[in-house]
């Protein structure tokens, strides 16, 4: 399970730097997400891989006997989740307006604008 | 008391401004109150430190890291700060009615009180920390003070010079006062200074001592970086006569002097400041020759006379340490006089040119007066104190422990090019033929102040030397060169050889000013055919190469391709990822431990993997925008089934806005181009792989390294403190709340980000 989980992992990472250095300015969005993406499911994998026990307690508080899942790490996420959500759109559109002020969605383009 | 006194001082500088705004008439005088006080109060102290009583204070800086701030009153330190007092006074009432003509004057007073404070705090710091901060300070203030007319480029330029060479300086001493520190275990100075057999025993003494000197060397403008020197006269006539003769400069010297006793049994230290301070002292007065400008003329005699204060330090014995702290005294008092005079011949001819001027003393004789007495206390003409400094110098030439023939032979020589100095400025300047169509005036009794005070002191000390030998020399001495004792200073010492070299100085002084022509003519022309290194130009040039460097680093490191940037740190962040695996090995147990994939965590996985490589290989937006999606919903997928449900619900719910949002956005983006050629993407596809699969391992090995996990906590007390059984509810918005607050502000943000961006008009280019 756990080297399965690394290998998922890993290979969303791999995707997202594979983005990251595409010259077109969609790919690098699309690289953010894959980044955000790989990044939730490692912090949330640290919590451990408990089936069926979601961090709920009762009144009289928690039971050591019964285990619940590790709640620090979904707390993390769940924050993480919804920053991601902040900047995709945000970059969706800075993309958009990009392409309005520029005419170009290559990132190449933009160097050699700044050059001259 | 010290610490009022130089907190008094501190506050001054920023009332300085104030009062210089209230009363610009008066402010010179206003402002010197206070200096006065504390020479004063400094002054009544004579008679407690020459009987062996030290007032000392310390006060906690940093506890935590053995930091003190603290002051001592020594005699050592009572002759400076007596001088930094005295003198900053007198300066002040003359820069109040000199700086009448210029703007901006609240400032330059400000500056110049804060400089007046920096160093009485840098003599009286009793630890190197302190020490350091002050001698900061004071780089600081003159670097403002020497750009004062920043209008004029030269001005700023020398500031600049003079900054960076004795902030230079100012590092270098850091380290050495650091390896210091290593040594002893201790900033304070009386310590390190009572055992200097520890560090005569460690390897760091020639480090140190190296790295002090740079730090000594450049602050008082010793060869080879005597050059700032006379760069620092673009700033005004005060600041010369008082941060560039009389007491910055100096300030070297202090340090120099404050270290002796720790350094002086090591041959290094000896010959360094003997070597140095000769040729500095010879380099000087021979540049003095051919300058025109009077202000020139006394900044290339005062690197001169540092060169003499260094070489008599070096020399350590009872005549030259002796003969040091008069001359110490001497100078000071003739050098800020000359440069204030220089101010005032400014002021009122228009020029300070040496061939412009002549015969001031048909119109201005009290100026002129007290100007050639200085002049005889320069040239060490009887019966100025002057006289009995380079007695004593010679004294301790004829005395010095090594090379005396050396020493004795370019002192003699730059005494004689000094008393040529001399003469011109005395002969051509205020004697001579008058040149002047409209005739200057006297200069104000403000103006006049200062310079009378201290020529007359130079004259009483000249008559009457014996005073100064109990009450301020001796308690110096002992500090400089322990056990040493001051001698009975006389005017006269009778017929000896010492007076025949006196005698021989005057005579061959006077015999270049009677060929002066002919001896000018004939150092242009060495200068120009032997001695062509402009020091300045060169350092200058230096800073121009490191500035092509760095924009030449700049251009190849800041390329401006977005991707290269990123490549970059995928690189280095592969190989310290890579770096973090060295010697890790995994334990033996932990194949047993390792769980099997459950079928439906292959499957979601699975998902993930299919639907991030449609992403990749996408040949159109929408279905990268959807693959992308679906991979969002195995993540969240992963989420339910192990135990994050709230987690798969924002999950599911965020992917979906994405996939509409991006659905919007492409909408108006041009199609799926494809850039890159396949090399490029070979190359990418191994950088991707290589971050990838390192990722992989350091999540493996986050997985397999349970650590004590701090969430027991949040589990026990959910109910009980924050009644709430959701663990990962109560988290966000009861024990975190703070931190759900800030990611609301950032939701916040880019939601007006987003609409500012949408609704922004641009002028059309």
């Amino acid at each position: 399970m756990e080297v399965f989980i690394a290998l998922i992992i890993g290979f969303l990472y791999g995707a997202s730097v594979y983005m990251f250095l595409r010259r077109s300015i969609v790919k690098l969005v699309l690289g953010i997400i894959f980044l955000s993406h790989a990044t939730n499911l490692l912090l949330f994998s640290t919590g451990g891989f408990l089936r069926g026990s979601p961090p709920f307690v009762d009144e009289v508080g928690s039971d050591a006997s019964l285990p619940v899942a590790d709640p620090l790490p979904q707390a993390l996420v769940l924050t993480a989740l919804v920053i991601s959500l902040g900047v995709t759109a945000f970059s969706l559109v800075l993309i958009y307006r990009f392409y309005k002020e520029t005419g170009s969605v290559d990132l190449d383009e933009l160097a050699q604008m700044e050059k001259k | 008391m010290l610490l009022t006194l130089l907190l008094g001082l501190f506050v001054l500088s920023l009332l300085a401004p104030l009062i210089n705004t209230f009363s610009r008439r008066f402010s010179g005088w206003l402002l010197s109150v206070v200096p006065f006080i504390v020479f004063i109060l400094l002054a009544v102290k004579i008679p407690q430190v020459s009987g062996g009583y030290y007032s000392t204070e310390e006060y906690s800086w940093i506890p935590e890291l053995g930091l003190i701030f603290s002051l001592r009153l020594d005699g050592l330190s009572q002759i400076f700060a007596l001088l930094v007092t005295g003198i900053g006074s007198l300066i002040l009432i003359y820069a109040g009615y000199y700086m009448r003509s210029y703007d901006k004057t609240s400032r330059f007073f400000g500056y110049l009180v804060f400089f007046m404070a920096s160093m009485l705090g840098l003599v009286l710091a009793a630890d190197l920390l302190t020490l350091f901060v002050f001698w900061e300070f004071t780089s600081l203030s003159s670097f403002l003070l020497i750009g004062f007319k920043h209008e004029r480029p030269e001005a700023r330029q020398a500031a600049l010079q003079a900054l960076l060479i004795t902030g230079l300086g100012g590092l270098a001493l850091l380290a050495g006062f650091i390896l210091l520190y290593k040594v002893y275990g201790t900033f304070e100075l009386a310590t390190i200074i009572g055992n200097p057999e520890l560090l005569a025993s460690s390897p760091l003494l020639l480090p140190v001592m190296i790295l002090v000197l740079i730090g000594a060397f450049t602050k008082s403008a010793i060869f080879p970086f005597h050059f700032w020197l006379p760069g620092a006269m673009q700033a005004p006539s005060p600041v010369s006569a008082y941060l560039h003769s009389a007491t910055m400069v100096k300030a070297g010297i202090y340090l120099l002097a404050r270290l002796n006793p720790l350094m002086m049994s090591s041959e290094w230290w000896v010959y360094s400041l003997s070597l140095f301070g000769v040729f500095t002292m010879f380099v000087g007065a021979w540049m003095s020759i051919t300058q025109n400008d009077l202000k020139k003329v006394l900044a290339y005699t005062t690197v001169s006379a540092l060169g003499t204060l260094v070489m008599l330090i070096g020399s350590s014995t009872d005549f030259a340490v002796n003969a040091m702290l008069v001359f110490l005294l001497v100078h000071a008092f003739y050098k800020a006089t000359l440069f204030m005079m220089a101010g005032n011949i400014e002021k009122k001819t228009g020029t300070r040119m040496i061939d412009e001027v002549g015969g001031l003393y048909r119109y201005m004789p009290v100026a002129s007066a007290i100007s050639l007495l200085a002049l005889l206390s320069m040239s060490g003409i009887p019966p100025m104190l002057g006289f009995i400094s380079k007695e004593l110098i010679y004294e301790a030439g004829i005395n010095a422990p090594s090379a005396a023939g050396i020493i004795l032979l370019l002192g003699f020589l730059s005494n004689a090019f000094i008393l040529f100095a001399s003469a011109r400025i005395a002969l051509d300047v205020f004697l001579g033929k008058p040149m002047f169509e409209k005739q200057p005036k006297e200069p104000d009794i403000s103006l006049l102040t200062g310079p009378a005070i201290l020529v007359i002191i130079s004259l009483l000390l000249g008559l009457l030397p014996g005073r100064l030998t109990d009450s301020l020399l001796n308690p110096a001495m002992i500090h400089i060169l322990p056990g040493s004792e001051a001698m009975k200073l006389k005017l006269w010492h009778g017929f000896n050889d010492i007076l025949l070299l006196s005698f021989l100085t005057i005579v061959a002084g006077v015999l270049m000013y009677i060929f002066k022509a002919r001896v000018t003519a004939l150092v242009s022309y060495a200068n120009l055919k032997y001695f062509k290194a402009r020091f300045s130009d060169g350092f200058f040039g230096l800073i121009d190469g490191f500035m092509y460097l760095t924009s030449r680093k700049t251009a190849i490191v800041q390329h401006g391709y977005h991707r290269f940037y990123l490549m970059t740190i995928f690189v280095v962040a592969s190989v310290l990822i890579a770096l973090t695996f060295y010697g890790w090995k995994p334990k033996a147990e932990l194949a047993q431990n390792l769980q099997a994939p459950t079928f439906t965590v292959l499957v979601f996985g699975t998902l993930i993997v299919v639907s991030t490589i449609t992403t990749l290989l996408a040949k159109s937006r929408l279905v990268a925008l959807i693959s992308i999606g679906l991979t969002g919903l195995g993540i969240g997928l992963i989420f339910i089934e192990y135990s994050g449900i709230d987690l798969a619900i924002t999950m599911i719910m965020v992917e979906t806005m994405m996939v509409v949002l991006g659905t919007i956005v492409v909408f108006h983006l041009p199609r799926y181009l494809d850039f890159s050629d396949l090399r490029s993407r070979q190359r990418d596809v191994v950088i991707a792989s290589v971050f990838g699969l390192l990722m992989a391992f350091l999540a493996f090995r986050s997985f397999t390294n349970p650590e004590t996990k701090i969430s027991e906590y949040f589990v026990e007390n959910s109910y009980l403190l924050a009644y709430g059984k959701n663990v990962v509810n109560v988290i966000l918005v009861d024990f975190r709340a703070l931190d759900t607050l800030g990611e609301i502000t950032v939701l916040l943000l880019a939601a007006f980000g987003i609409y500012a961006l949408l609704k922004l008009k641009t002028e059309p280019k």
